[in-house]
């Protein structure tokens, strides 16, 4: 006789498809799942943000076309992947000629490999449920020792009602190489959508990466992405996060650095407004002695909005002269918005410098009046001043194109001009 | 241009700062406002550019034929009133030049003229920057952020020179200042002053009189205007302090 066992997990991915043959990655988080539970708020790591709402909906996998043109960013003139609810759609992709980059499926990613560079990393059961049901996705390899000729850009796409996107994707960084990839998320007519987004990479020695991710998608989509990234000696890893989309937005960045000599940046930008819930949890895992990080997350909070921040900063014994540091600030634009910021740093090495700070404040009435006495109309002070406070993150985006992009997208969607 | 009218202003805790204050101001005109601590020199300023957190309980303003009490303070700034702050305050982030940009375009916008374009722009900014000789790498800056006391006080009167006001208060703009950045922030208000426009400056001290020559020198004390006179008037308060016109008064 078969058991019946209340699983909600099990319920959620009950109609998803699965190809015929199960690959190893796959059949290990469809047998992890069967003991895994959606998180409450009674677990610390997602004590702020809760999804039971979301996660008792049923979605649908569905495959589709998308108007690409509505989401290419002009001038960047990049590698453009596109994957619409998931699904990687090639004719809608356009890979250019490069020597230094080679674009697979993921189905490509050896196995084994990954299995060894991923071996003792967290999973989680959204990123279990990506691995177990994902329907596509791309390996980008930029090879040793060249500089992609190219930036890579991931176009995500959202297309209808209540559907849940799966897209899995790995980036190898070889050995002395040198790349940018860029990842949008967009969606249309997507009320109650999820996408559910696994990214991750190894960067390995000497290699310099850089991963610029604007999540803009509607303000009525559940937007969870887990990503994580493993750095070799020597390496250089910048990622910078600008979300302004979602209507519940967590973005789960691990970093490990398995080498010394390595520099990481994480910059972060978020803009709520509405009943937007945007959470940004980042861990830097310092494993090797010399090597420096640097974190800057900064939110502006409108309307009913909510920000989280947790960044996890663990220095490993054998790790020393570390150098880590790590800020987040908030603007409350209105009285209903709010912001939960919670530093962790975990030292066990003796000899390191960690820094880290956090504020939540409103913008200086006195800096209003002093703008609106030189005839600056009120709101037009509060926009200078905003721009004032999130400009020096959006700087870190230094792709001219990219960055012509986001100040387009912030005049459209809050009409600030940067 | 200005005319006050028995002027009553509280602040929102309900103490009254301002009691029954007059003063007429031409264009072409430079009055000094002169009185000790606590008299309302501040509170005047405020009250003129709109500062909010003040209730006017009597009296009026008017501004060139506008009721000023009536307008925001942004709107005051585009009818040509502008106010040198005591204490600049610093806004990181902002640049002073992008601001100015903005500041620009909204008043001529109000006054239905046209854009300022880039090039005319800069150049306005060259001048009104060699006016006060502030630093161009300053005018580009962030806003007062990490400006010293006198470099503030000049960004005040840069910024007085791109906008170019019909009224400018200077809340105690000599104050913090040595010698050196007194002159030069003088020469500049000096050069300034035309028939058309009309500067109030409030002070403590005789000190910044002899730089620019004020054509009337009031006593404000107690929230009114208690004595009117030439910039003979200000020496006599150097000398004597402030005392004596309450005991003139009184006689």
């Amino acid at each position: 006789m078969e058991l019946v066992v209340d699983n909600k997990v099990l319920e959620f991915v009950a109609d998803f498809k699965k190809p015929e043959t199960i690959s190893e990655v796959r059949k290990q988080a469809i047998d992890a799942l069967s003991g895994m539970d959606f998180p409450t708020t009674r677990v610390e790591e997602w004590k702020y943000t809760r999804v039971a709402k979301y996660v008792k909906r049923k979605y649908k996998q569905v495959q589709t076309s998308a108007n690409v043109e509505d989401y290419t960013i002009a001038d960047l003139n990049a590698h453009q992947l596109v994957f619409v609810n998931g699904y990687y759609d090639e004719s809608l992709s356009n890979i250019k000629e490069d020597d230094a980059v080679s674009i697979h499926k993921i189905e490509d990613l050896d196995e084994e490999y990954y299995s060894d560079i991923v071996d003792g990393t967290s999973e989680n059961v959204f990123s279990l449920i990506n691995k177990a049901y994902q329907t596509g996705g791309v390996f980008v390899q930029i090879k040793k020792n060249k500089k992609a000729n190219f930036p890579i850009h991931l176009i995500h796409v959202l297309e209808g009602e209540e559907v849940i996107a799966n897209a899995r994707h790995f980036i190898l960084a070889e050995s002395g190489s040198k790349a940018e990839v860029v990842v949008t998320y967009h969606s249309k007519n997507s009320e109650n959508s999820f996408t559910n987004i696994v990214l991750e990479g190894h960067i390995e020695s000497n290699a310099n990466l850089v991963v610029n991710k604007f999540q803009t998608e509607a303000k009525n989509v559940l937007h969870i992405s887990n990503e994580l990234f493993i750095q070799d000696e020597s390496s250089n890893f910048l990622i910078n996060t600008i979300t302004t989309g979602g209507l519940l937005t967590r973005n789960g960045l691990d970093i490990i650095v398995e080498g010394e000599n390595c520099h990481t940046e994480m910059n972060g930008a978020y803009l709520g407004t509405e009943r937007q819930h945007i959470d940004n949890h980042t861990i830097i895992d310092q494993l090797y002695s010399n090597c420096t990080s640097s974190e800057a997350y900064k939110g502006v909070m409108d309307g009913k909005s909510v920000g989280v921040f947790n960044g996890k900063v663990i220095v490993r014994q054998d790790a020393q002269k570390i150098a880590a540091y790590q800020s987040n600030k908030n603007i409350l634009l209105s009285k209903d918005a709010s912001v939960n910021s919670k530093p962790e740093l975990e030292i066990y090495a003796d000899d390191v410098r960690c820094s880290h700070g956090s504020t939540i404040g409103e913008l200086d009435p006195e800096a209003i009046y002093y703008l609106r006495t030189r005839g600056i109309s009120a709101a037009s002070a509060k926009q200078l001043l905003v721009a004032g406070f999130i400009g020096d993150i959006l700087d870190k985006v230094e792709n001219e194109a990219l960055r012509a992009n986001l100040d387009k997208l912030f005049l459209e969607d809050f009409g600030w001009r940067f | 241009m200005l005319t006050i009218k028995n002027l009553h202003a509280s602040v929102e805790e309900g103490q009254e700062i301002l009691k029954g204050l007059n003063l007429v101001v031409k264009a072409g005109e430079v009055h000094a406002i002169m009185g000790p601590n606590g008299s309302g020199k501040s509170t005047l300023a405020s009250v003129l550019a709109g500062k909010e957190g003040y209730e006017i309980t009597e009296g009026s303003i008017d501004f060139d034929g506008t009721d000023l009490l009536e307008l925001d303070a942004e709107d005051r700034a585009k009818e040509g009133l502008f106010l040198a702050f005591q204490y600049p305050v610093e806004i990181p982030g902002v640049s002073n030049v992008n601001f100015l940009r903005t500041a620009m375009n909204e008043i001529r916008e109000y006054r239905k003229e046209d854009r300022l374009s880039a090039k005319d722009f800069l150049a306005k900014v060259k001048v009104a920057s060699d006016l006060v000789e502030l630093d161009s790498k300053l005018a580009s800056r962030a806003v007062n952020v990490g400006f010293s006391g006198g470099e503030k006080k000049r960004n005040e009167i840069f910024q007085m020179a791109m906008l170019e006001p019909k009224l400018a208060i200077l809340d105690e703009t000599d104050s913090g200042l040595d010698i050196d950045a007194l002159r030069i922030v003088s020469q500049g208000v000096n050069k300034l002053r035309s028939k058309d426009n009309a500067i109030i400056l409030i002070t403590h001290y005789q000190r910044l009189l002899e730089y620019i020559q004020p054509d009337f020198v009031h006593v404000l004390n107690d929230g009114k205007i208690i004595k009117t006179g030439t910039k003979e008037l200000a020496l006599e308060l150097e000398e004597k302090g402030y005392d004596w016109i309450n005991e003139e008064i009184a006689q």
